[in-house]
């Protein structure tokens, strides 16, 4: 079977699945950013691990109260926060997810400060994170193809218009916002049961950059677009590991590329679907006998001319 | 005029006026709406045209002065609250979900029929199946009534200018709106267009009963679909009734032209 590195990396992807999805609900499809969420995850961390360690409560049960409190504390910041318009939205998520970096460095009491929490169960397996992975994929994808979805949409378009036919822009901003706190708590609660072991720093801004750029990156508006951003995210530094100090260069380097020659993402308001990509692959030997055909036509007529 | 006076009153703005700092947009502005009528708003650029609508949708809120819509006061109603009673309405600068399909440019004006919660959604209940099925033949059907059902597939920015004049109206239409306010749905339109135009909008206003205010600087327009026009310059009535007498009425040629000295 697979090897514990395997498995490591499958519960890493698995984990960065579930907030990137988070993040494209919020992003992809409501287009507010958040530079905070690596603080909600820092809170499902924090959260299912000590009613893990403290009240010794079973991992589903703090995993979920581990999403759910990532979500109530969204709800609380959204509701004073949502009304922002764009940049300033931006810029107090920024603040929030920083201060609660520097919070759970400062009360080493109950957190252990910036020495980490310690002793966690490791319950997170991979087949555990992965069915948790597909339970998020199925969850937003139900979520976004619904009036849901639809009305985050409509606001992500245009905002004047969502009002205009009655959609209560500021009700599903917030609902957007929650949605993917309790995806970031949700990925955090498992991302503590796997490391065992967390630190503050675990959840810096980098992390929350992170989830944008993969969210960017798989496509504004593609669920499908998302998974494939975080697997290749996810992967591509373990595949350059070689690298060792040049591969966040090299994945730095990637994030420009795509961006320069994809602007949508790799898969820009669109889905992933079989169907297509089936029907591309049985029309390329078509594709390729016309294109062909057209070069030897071409070919002829030169020839004829000549 | 008689069998008007008797019909209910729709929307009854009663001196109504916002200041933007010191200027007056709308200056004790009164306006009373009956049922099944079509009226329109005329003046010159900056007269206060859009801000009536705009304070009539609740995106400004009046600074003095009452606002109400069958009876209840919609003053200081918030923009979706307007839509949700049955105020649908089209922009003087479209706005339409540019991105989307036709169809679902309707579709997503039809969140107030989709009346499922959140399990629903996510579990695929009957509930859920049934009114998505209803929403789609109800967006449908009113892309029928437009004549833009073979473009239902298509972006929606990718319309011609006048479809997507059209496709705003459209998703104003999916509100089942009581009253439907048009912000110069002629404009940038040539004579032919206009005259569709025309006729499109005679053709939902008896089809749907509607009640209809809207914007037009084309007089010709105004002419052949108003039954009551109000002229408006700096941000005050100068002149009402129907469309012949509003456009011989010395102070509106004076408001466009300028007076003669």
């Amino acid at each position: 079977m697979l090897n514990s590195f395997q498995q490591g990396v499958i519960i890493l992807v698995c984990i960065n699945v579930i907030a990137v999805l988070g993040m494209s609900v919020l992003t992809g499809f409501t287009r507010l950013f958040s530079f905070g969420n690596a603080g909600f995850m820092s809170i499902g961390a924090y959260a299912s691990a000590m009613l893990s360690v403290r009240l010794g409560m079973p991992f589903i049960i703090s995993m979920v109260f581990g999403a759910a409190f990532a979500g109530f504390i969204a709800y609380l910041l959204g509701s004073l926060t949502i009304r922002l318009k764009g940049d300033y939205f931006l810029i107090t998520c920024l603040g929030f997810g920083e201060s609660v970096r520097v919070l759970f460095n400062y009360t080493r009491g109950i957190t252990g400060g910036a020495a980490g929490f310690a002793g966690i169960p490791g319950t997170t397996t991979a087949t555990i994170a992965v069915v948790c992975a597909v339970l998020a994929f199925i969850i937003a994808w139900t979520f976004i193809h619904s009036k849901f979805g639809r009305n985050l949409t409509a606001i992500r378009e245009n905002e004047m218009a969502a009002d205009a036919v009655g959609i209560n822009t500021f009700r599903y901003k917030r609902l957007s916002f929650v949605f993917s706190a309790v995806f970031a708590g949700w990925a955090g609660a498992l991302f503590a049961h796997y490391m065992r072991f967390i630190t503050p720093a675990d959840f810096s801004l980098a992390k929350s950059c992170e989830l944008i750029t993969t969210t960017v990156i798989g496509g504004l508006g593609s669920l499908t677009g998302s998974v494939l951003g975080a697997l290749l995210v996810t992967l591509l530094p373990e595949l350059f590991r070689g690298l060792a100090e040049y591969r966040m260069f090299l994945y730095g380097v990637a994030v420009v590329v795509v961006i320069l020659l994809k602007p949508d993402g790799l898969y820009g308001y669109r889905e992933f679907s079989l169907k297509r990509t089936i029907n591309w692959w049985r029309n390329l030997p078509n594709m390729i006998r016309e294109k062909s055909a057209q070069r030897k036509q071409r070919r002829e007529k030169r020839g004829e001319s000549k | 005029m008689s069998a008007k006076q008797e019909s209910t009153k729709v929307l009854c703005m009663d001196k109504v006026e916002k200041h933007f700092g010191g200027v007056r947009a709308i200056d004790a502005f009164s306006l009373t709406l009956h049922e099944g009528v079509v009226y329109g708003l005329i003046g010159p650029n900056g007269a206060g045209k859009t801000t009536i609508f705009n304070t009539i949708t609740g995106i400004y809120t009046p600074s003095a002065g009452k606002i109400h819509f069958y009876e209840k006061d919609i003053t200081s109603i918030r923009p979706f609250e307007a839509a949700q009673l049955g105020i649908g309405r089209t922009f003087q600068n479209i706005r339409l979900f540019s991105n989307m399909s036709v169809l679902d440019n309707v579709v997503m004006a039809c969140s107030m029929d989709a009346d499922y919660k959140m399990p629903a959604a996510i579990f695929r209940l009957p509930k859920y199946r049934k009114l998505e099925k209803q929403i789609n033949e109800k967006a449908m059907g009113l892309l029928e009534t437009m004549g833009l059902e073979d473009r239902a597939n298509e972006r929606a920015s990718s319309l011609p200018y006048g479809h997507q004049r059209k496709l705003e109206i459209a998703r104003a239409m999916a509100l089942n709106p009581k009253l439907l306010l048009l912000d110069e749905p002629a404009a940038g339109m040539n004579a032919d267009e206009e005259i569709e135009l025309v006729e499109f909008i005679k053709g939902i206003h008896q089809r749907f009963s509607l009640t209809i205010l809207l914007i037009e600087h084309h007089m010709d327009v105004v002419a052949n679909l108003c039954d009551h026009v109000t002229a408006l310059n700096f941000g005050k009535t100068i002149a009402e009734g129907t469309p012949a007498e509003v456009k011989s009425n010395q102070a509106v040629i004076d408001a466009y032209l300028g007076v003669a000295k």
